[in-house]
């Protein structure tokens, strides 16, 4: 530092640099650096985040599919499960987002001239890290109780790709909820509320069991499309249909975290970037 | 304004709700000075402290920090401030390095030079030998340090950021981590760098700051030099000491007679008496002599400024008595 100046130099013509790709990628890189670096500091967390989901997946298939004794009863699940596992993605999302948001470093990284998308876009880049990690570890837990895929490597890989496609969605869904929320207590509310959203769908059982109403938002839920398409790619049984949102499956499979997509996150960025009014 | 001046706020309001914050804040800081803001709690210190950082939003008025507009232009001004927020502004998991190289990188300095910058003021700030360890493990202090380090990591190189922020940057911290905050503070000064400072200490706006504006209910309702703000906003003491503590009362009113005060404060632990005075030499000798031939022998009679603490609690004495246990009031003195 210099302290042979005295009085500082008359203001300099900016050297504001726009918003260059290059620094805008390095900058959401050191965000989602810094969650990697939060897994060394909390190893236990990162373990049960990773093995909830396999216990979920033991207690549905020996507790309720044993006590239906139905005959595949983890084939038709377990697909179901991992739909499941990406929608509720956006419970995890929404509680980090919340803690985060209220930390002090987040007035840091507001007040220095990083790019506005990386608090947001690192955020997601590491959930999403987080999320394949999870996905793989469920298949594996899927294979231990006895569910096998049937269809080609590339349908297996659609199928993959799909339920990361709702991840993606449901992340957003959860930025833009945690923004809203601001507070922990907020929180809650959601992780009740999605509950009855996962049992009005296709996961445990056919939309074609349920009475009419039940079984049309059944039909037409995104997790239920997700869950239907990729029973479908991995050669799973798919129970009922005959519906149009049973035999567009794929379609909606597409659609639905397009328009969640659509809506959710010009909604996060807009609540994001308009934090200080 | 002119080339000359580093922040300049014009008719700020800010309104949570119906709640006032700031309404019209007036503020023009020079170049390379230190500009004091005092204020009991709630006066809307942090609020104007996050406006000028970027961080708010004002609901009126405009800002200008390094010759940009503070919402027209915010990334400008973020390429020219630091800010030192009332709460630490670090990630508690990362360590003291993590922290600051993250910050450096986020500056855009690279890899290399961010870690080497994180290593010398790591060292500069006495944080060396705590640099792998997270913060959440920190005490006060060193969070302080550590917090300060990353206002600096970014613009180092040019002399330290043009505008730094300080909001209460000792609270909480004991007279070794404030001597040492005080002194990184002069030096960035001496470079050049311009600071707006809150305070709740007195006693810190004396030491470090060139001009001293008081703000109450989100407006300043007194600025000057520390000096300035003494001599207008107080008149001058004069103090007495009463050897007789039963004569205390006696000695009271002849000082009051001989300082034409309307009021004579009394401290009767310290047998002390103090009253303001217009005339100082008329007001020494006329009561030096009244004393003398009422009988009273005084242990001491002295002239004085007045403190800092009587200024502030002078002019926010509209407010809250909250206003008052803010401060830690240098002379204990009950009024009559
Ligand atoms: N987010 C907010 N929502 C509602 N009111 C707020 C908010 N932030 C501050 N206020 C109110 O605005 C006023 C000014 O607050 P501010 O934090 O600027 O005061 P301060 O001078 O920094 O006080 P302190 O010395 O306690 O730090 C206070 O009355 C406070 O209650
Ligand atoms: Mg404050």
């Amino acid at each position: 530092m210099s302290t042979t100046r005295t009085r500082p130099p008359a203001p300099v013509p900016a050297p504001a640099p726009l918003p260059n790709p290059g620094t805008v990628l390095a900058d959401c890189w050191t965000m989602t650096r810094r969650e990697l670096v939060h897994w060394r500091r909390r190893p236990v967390q990162v373990v049960m985040n990773l093995t909830f989901p396999l216990m979920m997946l033991v207690m549905f298939v020996y507790f309720i599919g044993g006590g239906m004794s139905i005959d595949g009863y983890e084939d038709y699940l377990v697909p179901g499960m991992f739909a499941l596992t990406m929608a509720f993605g956006l419970e995890s999302t929404m509680v980090a987002l919340t803690q985060d948001l209220n930390k002090g470093v987040i007035d840091r990284f507001r007040s220095i001239p990083m790019a506005r998308s990386a608090v947001l876009v690192g955020r997601s880049a590491h959930d999403m890290l987080q999320s394949a990690l999870g996905l793989v570890v469920l298949v594996l837990s899927g294979l231990l109780v006895g569910w096998r895929w049937h269809g080609s490597p590339l349908e297996v890989a659609a199928a993959l790709g799909l339920l990361l496609w709702l991840r993606l969605a449901m992340l957003w869904v959860g930025v833009y909820l945690g923004l809203v929320a601001g507070r922990p207590e907020m929180v809650q509310a959601v992780q009740i509320l999605v509950w009855p959203v996962a049992f009005f769908s296709n996961v445990f059982t056919s939309p074609s069991t349920m009475p009419g109403w039940m079984g049309a938002i059944a039909d037409w839920n995104p997790m239920s499309a997700t869950a239907r398409a990729v029973r479908e790619l991995f050669g799973n049984p798919v129970w009922g249909g005959g519906t149009w949102a049973a035999e567009h499956a794929w379609l909606l499979a597409l659609a639905w975290p397009l328009l969640l997509l659509a809506v959710f996150f010009p909604l996060a960025v807009r609540r994001y970037v308009n934090m200080g009014r | 304004m002119t080339d000359g001046d580093a922040i300049l706020v014009e008719g700020l309001r800010k309104e949570y709700g119906t709640k006032q914050a700031l309404s019209g804040l007036d503020l023009t800081v020079p170049n390379g000075t230190v500009q004091g803001l005092l204020g009991p709690n709630g006066a809307g210190k942090t609020t104007a402290v996050r406006i000028l950082s970027t961080l708010l939003r004002p609901s009126g008025g405009r800002a200008r920090v390094a010759g940009f507009d503070v919402a027209a232009e915010p990334d400008q001004v973020r390429h020219r401030i630091g800010l030192l927020g009332q709460h630490a502004a670090l990630d508690e998991e990362l360590s003291g390095r993590e922290n600051l190289e993250m910050f450096g990188r986020l500056y855009h300095l690279g890899a290399r030079r961010a870690a080497a910058r994180a290593g010398d003021l790591l060292e500069r700030f006495d944080l060396a030998a705590a640099g792998r360890k997270p913060v959440s493990a920190y005490s006060g202090g060193m969070r302080r340090r550590l917090d300060l380090a990353a206002c600096l990591i970014g613009s180092e190189h040019r002399g330290g950021p043009r505008v730094l922020f300080l909001d209460e940057p000792t609270t909480g911290l004991d007279p070794r981590g404030r001597g040492e905050v005080w002194s990184a503070v002069r030096s960035l000064v001496e470079g050049g760098t311009t600071v707006l400072l809150t305070t709740q200490y007195l006693e810190e706006a004396d030491q470090l700051a060139d001009d001293i504006a008081v703000l109450d209910a989100g407006r300043v309702v007194a600025q000057g030099s520390p000096d300035a703000l003494k001599t207008r906003l107080g008149a001058d003491r004069i103090d007495v000491v009463v050897r007789d503590p039963a004569r205390l009362e006696a000695a009271a009113s002849l000082v009051g007679m001989a300082a034409r005060a309307a009021e004579v404060s009394r401290d009767t632990d310290r047998r002390l008496l103090s009253a303001p005075v217009t005339d100082r030499m008329a007001a020494l000798a006329e009561t030096v002599r009244a004393l003398e031939a009422a009988g009273i022998e005084a242990e001491d009679i002295a002239l004085r400024r007045p403190t800092l603490d009587e200024v502030f609690l002078h002019t926010t004495a509209t407010t809250a008595p909250t206003a008052a246990t803010a401060t830690a009031p240098a002379t204990k003195e009950g009024t009559a």
